[in-house]
């Protein structure tokens, strides 16, 4: 019988199908929404045809009180999504909606560590969305704004209110979209930096969570990061999701 | 029945306010105590102290007062109660654990300090701790910069006495410490109007003492696989300490720990044998303060201990009781304080020390360094702590946070994510 994974996150909720073989059945992407709950039940469909339903993300103790049978942190499921799909990962680098954080790996796999922003939006998908708008950009064409442009502005602050207020600034001082652009993109890379250099950054990384599906972002981290190996999946927002179900795979009993 | 309302009304409190306090405080305890599984039968003392906390106990403090007893009121472990209890005054302990203190601290403080300061002035000047009411004296300490300057705010609402604590261990700083403690005798004894005998000192040395040994009994008890007693109610036990009579709360305690230890010999536990095990290292959490015991514990681990100044800071070490003279009491007092490893002292190995120490005593799989915001003392520190847990493979984790509940969901996954790490 198939295993349901879903990561109820602040942004977005995935969920990942696996058949009995781990093989992926389906696969889908939602946003929250204001009622993610009632989301997340809405996409399990027939719930009767699981095995098992594992909850991740901010929402797994809602989920798990209502429909979930198991649950388990985005920090484990990212590092076994990760993991399934390049097993040479040792890092996972994952920034999600209203988090991000940094998953050192052992030789076999196993979480050894992990860093991770609390309370604070800086250097989030939910930051980039913000400086996006304040831009008048829409996701897919920032990071496009920002290789076109040159020139090195600094955004001085990490808090995403103050950083958008330094956003308006800017452009009330005439500077040229893209360049503040780039230096959004810089701000969240450096922030991501200082959380991969407290950890260590082991190769291989694996670059997971919404953020890293934002075209042409994940090249421009690489590039700005020197990380030229850094390995993305074909789809970031499910590694979560995929965690999730691999976990209710490995769980011994029906 | 004493008329509780009454008596605050009598010691100027805000009982409009008071009254949103008092309320919120027994669905809180519900939810972190009451609903936990299999715990010792003793722990109803702690909880009819808790649900009493603001009536009982302040009767007696009043009770005191009008037989023309004083109270002096302390914020840190640092200050020797015992002198204050020879002298015939009534300690208690002060510290504001509550977030509902904490907008009334803001008003006279910098938002960007630590909330266990703003907490405990805003406590005072909301009239709504019949603690601070109470105190005919406060005792301040200079274990950190917040807290120094924060009594001279405070000293406009309360008079203030401040023990200047060295910040580092040399000889002469427990020479000046020394000279301090028997500043704080004189002062207590202008205070109460009552001369600090020998004998006095000597009764109530023995006293703390034994109160020590009774929490010390307890967290061995917590050294065992299943662990008796949860963390959660360790850690209330420790927060009575402070402000409960002595000899009551002895007895009650050693209860609580023979308690323990039945169960412990009948293999009982309040969680599972195996359960991942938690020491819990820095920043004081005062009452009513529960918030990360509670999130690790109910993530399905066990906190065994807590290197902290609500833990093994408040009863480690014993006074000399060898002592005859005031001079050689004084003496003993002050040794046995200045052995506190707080992160003010410069260098502090002793703290890296004792942690190593209780991580093998408690058996602790983990530490989590609990970090109240903007506390630099020991968010320095743990760049030190950090380093010597992970050269010896003891995984561990900082939480930074306040008392405000925002966190929590993220709090959650932090810790969650570490217990799977450990188990």
């Amino acid at each position: 019988m198939a295993v349901l994974g879903i990561d109820i996150g602040s942004r977005t909720i995935a969920t990942v199908v696996l058949n009995g073989r781990g093989e992926m059945q389906s696969a889908a992407v939602a946003d929250s929404g204001p009622r993610p709950l009632e989301q997340a039940r809405g996409m399990t469909g027939d719930r009767h045809i699981f095995r098992r339903i594992v909850a991740t993300g901010y929402g797994r103790h809602g989920a798990r009180a209502g429909f979930a049978t198991g649950l388990v942190t985005e920090i484990k499921a990212h590092a076994l999504g990760a993991r399934h799909l390049f097993p040479a990962c040792r890092t996972v680098l994952d920034i999600g909606g209203q988090d991000s954080k940094v998953i050192r790996l052992d030789e076999a796999g196993r979480v050894a560590d992990f860093i991770m922003n609390d309370r604070c939006a800086a250097g989030t998908g939910k930051f980039l969305e913000i400086m996006a708008r304040g831009l008048g950009l829409s996701l897919n064409e920032i990071v496009a704004a920002a290789e076109a442009a040159d020139g090195d502005i600094t955004l001085n602050s990490m808090c995403t209110v103050f950083a958008e207020s330094e956003v308006v600034s800017l452009l009330a001082d005439d500077r040229p979209v893209g360049a503040v652009a780039r230096a959004v993109l810089n701000s969240i890379c450096d922030r991501t930096l200082n959380l991969l250099h407290r950890l260590g950054t082991e190769p291989a990384v694996v670059f997971t969570g919404g953020v890293a599906a934002v075209p042409g972002l994940s090249a421009y981290f690489a590039r700005r990061m020197n990380l030229p190996d850094l390995l993305v999946p074909e789809r970031p927002q499910l590694v979560g999701a995929l965690g999730a179900a691999l976990y209710g795979l490995k769980q011994p009993g029906a | 029945m004493t008329d509780y309302r009454r008596m605050w009304s009598d010691l100027n409190m805000d009982l409009e306010k008071h009254d949103q306090l008092m309320n919120a405080l027994p669905l809180v305890y519900e939810d972190v105590f009451l609903r936990q599984a299999g715990r010792p039968r003793a722990m109803d003392y702690f909880d009819s102290v808790v649900a009493e906390i603001h009536s009982e106990r302040i009767a007696e403090l009043q009770a005191h007062k009008n037989q023309g007893g004083k109270i002096c009121g302390a914020f840190c472990v640092f200050v020797p109660v015992e002198i204050a209890r020879a002298a015939g005054a009534i300690a208690v302990g002060l510290c504001g654990g509550s977030q509902f203190w904490v907008p009334d601290g803001e008003k006279v403080l910098p938002r960007n300090l630590c909330p266990l300061i703003k907490a405990s002035v805003g406590a005072r000047l909301s009239g709504t701790c019949p603690y601070f009411q109470s105190c005919d004296l406060l005792i301040g300490e200079t274990t950190c910069d917040g807290k120094k300057k924060a009594w001279e705010v405070l000293n406009e609402y309360a008079p203030v006495y401040v023990m200047d604590l060295p910040q580092m261990k040399r000889p002469r700083d427990l020479a000046a410490w020394r000279e301090e403690t028997g500043l704080f005798l004189d002062k207590m004894e202008e205070l109460t109007g009552q001369r600090v005998t020998a004998e006095k000192l000597a009764v109530e040395i023995r006293r703390q003492n034994r109160l020590r040994r009774a929490l010390e009994r307890l967290y061995r008890a917590r050294q065992a696989d299943p662990v008796p007693v949860s963390g959660k109610d360790a850690l209330l036990v420790t927060q009575v300490g402070f402000y409960d009579d002595p000899d009551r709360f002895i007895e009650r305690t050693e209860a609580l720990a023979a308690e323990a230890e039945e169960r412990i010999a009948a293999g009982e536990g309040v969680f599972g044998a195996g359960a991942p095990r938690i020491l819990v290292t820095g920043t004081p959490m005062a009452i009513p303060n529960w918030k990360l015991h509670h999130i690790i514990e109910s993530a399905g681990a066990a906190v065994v201990g807590e290197e902290t100044c609500t833990g093994t800071r408040f009863f480690a070490h014993q006074v000399d009781e060898g002592g005859v003279t005031l001079e050689e009491q004084l003496q003993a007092l002050a040794e046995r304080y200045l052995k506190i490893n707080c992160s003010c002292f410069t260098p502090n190995p002793g703290r890296i020390e004792d942690i190593l120490r209780l991580v093998g005593e408690t058996r602790a799989d983990g530490v989590v360094y609990y970090n109240l915001q903007f506390c630099h003392g020991y968010a320095v520190e743990y760049h030190a702590v950090e380093k010597a847990l992970k050269e010896r493979g003891i995984p561990v984790m900082k939480v930074e946070t306040d008392y405000g509940e925002e966190d929590t969901g993220q709090l959650s996954t932090r810790v969650e994510a570490f217990i799977e790490m450990l188990r």
